[in-house]
């Protein structure tokens, strides 16, 4: 039997609410043939330890991913525009906490 | 340990001169400087192979590794121990499907590594080719196995590889209690009549060597370490960890009131961590049998061909769940783009 190839099962990412008023987080991927299977499997597999309050599974070939390459186009004017950060302006002392 | 078959070398064609000497320092730049390696970035293909042989191998150990405490999960003697043992089982499969969706991060699909560990191409850790004949089994491999599992992974948390570190954090994190529950066992045979007593000290007897070369082959011999190291994918050589178990085993043991079965184990003054009496220094253990642990890694140890045979069996008997799940998964599927 083990040379007859086993087929794909579609791959799932797995997001965790922690608790109220926190963002769901990635926290890994599982295979399941539908979004039903998926939910039960991620219930089994991603809190076994009271690890959180809500799921949501996503198909993992839903997302679009950003290219590691085009690292420095994406994300360097997040570092050359330093005027977007609030230390970037001078206020006198004398104003105190603003 | 979990990855033993690694200890052949690589015997894969070096890097294509297109791939640049350049984009290879860049890469052992990123990793000097501890930056973590994400599954899209560019990786040398030896780190890539050498990655997902180490991870599956791991997968596939954690898989394996259920088969030998399944073994008493009916034949636990209170429904408290056969409660921690159920879910300690489930861990270990836990941890083996974290760890192969890590390994797919690097281009192979869970599927086709499943299917070389069921034909026999894929390796696993030694140790689980070794029978469970008492209750006490269930204590030493939590107390002795997972222990030495832990010492292992805990510097895996820091591989350079993403998602590899990630899974060993989540599997770290659930290892504790499986230790702490197994030991606890062997503190109550340890407690108990003298027949129970003998029972701990017979498991201690059996698991203590093939522990010890959970770790793999001496640093002398280990082909693979040296780039591993490199790489950060390994922090500590076999026999650093090795001796950090040792040192820590001992004095375990001490408190259960049994013997290590090695007549030449001895405490050795100089450097290291301090005993509980302030002497300074390691514990040595007596020579290992190596030929038995080839034997065992080869295919030829006590259980090699039970496993195999039982994870091919239950592969077998699940395809038609496999099966009915897809075609209904199709089925859902076509009945919403006709609605
Ligand atoms: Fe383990
Ligand atoms: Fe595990
Ligand atoms: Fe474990």
């Amino acid at each position: 039997m083990s040379d007859v190839k086993t087929p794909n099962t579609p791959l799932w990412e797995v997001f965790i609410r922690s608790r109220n008023g926190l963002a769901h987080k990635h926290v890994g991927s599982l295979h399941a043939a539908d979004s039903t299977l998926a939910l039960q499997a991620a219930r089994d597999l991603y809190t076994r330890r009271g690890e959180g309050l809500s799921l949501w599974i996503v198909p993992s070939n839903a997302i679009t991913a950003s290219d590691p390459a085009d690292k420095g186009m994406m994300f360097e004017p997040t570092v050359s525009k330093a005027y977007r950060h609030p230390t970037f302006y001078d206020v006198p002392d004398e104003v105190g906490h603003m | 340990m979990y990855t033993q078959g690694l200890s052949n070398p690589d015997t894969a064609a070096p890097a294509k001169a297109a791939e640049g000497a350049g984009l290879a320092a860049r890469f052992q730049e990123r990793v000097d400087a501890e930056e973590r390696i994400e599954a899209n970035d560019w990786m040398p293909d030896a780190y890539r192979r050498t990655l997902t042989r180490q991870i599956s191998q791991h997968a596939h150990s954690e898989i394996i590794g259920m088969l030998p405490e399944g073994n008493w999960v009916t034949r636990a003697p209170t429904l408290r121990r056969k409660a921690t043992l159920l879910a300690k089982v489930q861990d270990e499969a836990g941890h083996g499907l974290y760890l192969y969706a890590a390994a797919e991060t690097l281009g192979r699909s869970r599927e086709e590594m499943f299917d070389d560990l069921l034909s026999g191409k894929a390796k696993y850790s030694s140790i689980f080719n070794y029978p469970t004949l008492t209750w006490a089994d269930m204590g030493a491999i939590g107390w002795l196995v997972d222990g030495a599992a832990i010492m292992n992974q805990i510097p895996l948390c820091r591989c350079s590889y993403g998602p590899y570190a990630r899974a060993m954090i989540r599997v770290c994190k659930e290892e504790s209690f499986h230790q702490r529950q197994g030991y606890e066992i062997m503190v109550a045979l340890c407690r108990g009549t003298p027949e129970q007593k003998a029972m701990a000290q017979d498991a201690l007897n059996r698991w203590y060597w093939p522990c010890l070369m959970m770790f793999g082959p001496p640093d002398g011999d280990s082909t693979h370490s040296d780039q591993s190291t490199r790489w950060k994918i390994k922090r500590f050589s076999n026999d650093e960890l090795r001796q950090k178990f040792l040192d820590a085993l001992v004095p375990q043991t001490e408190f259960l009131g049994l013997t290590l079965p090695d007549a030449d184990l001895r405490f050795e003054l100089g450097e290291g961590d301090a005993t509980k009496d302030g002497a300074r220094g390691h514990w040595r253990h007596g020579s290992i049998n190596w030929d038995e642990f080839r034997q065992v890694l080869a295919g030829n140890g006590p259980c090699n061909r039970e496993r195999i045979a039982a994870r091919r069996r239950a592969h077998k008997e699940g395809a038609w769940v496999r099966e009915a799940a897809a075609a209904y998964a199709a089925k859902q599927a076509k009945q919403k783009l006709a609605a």
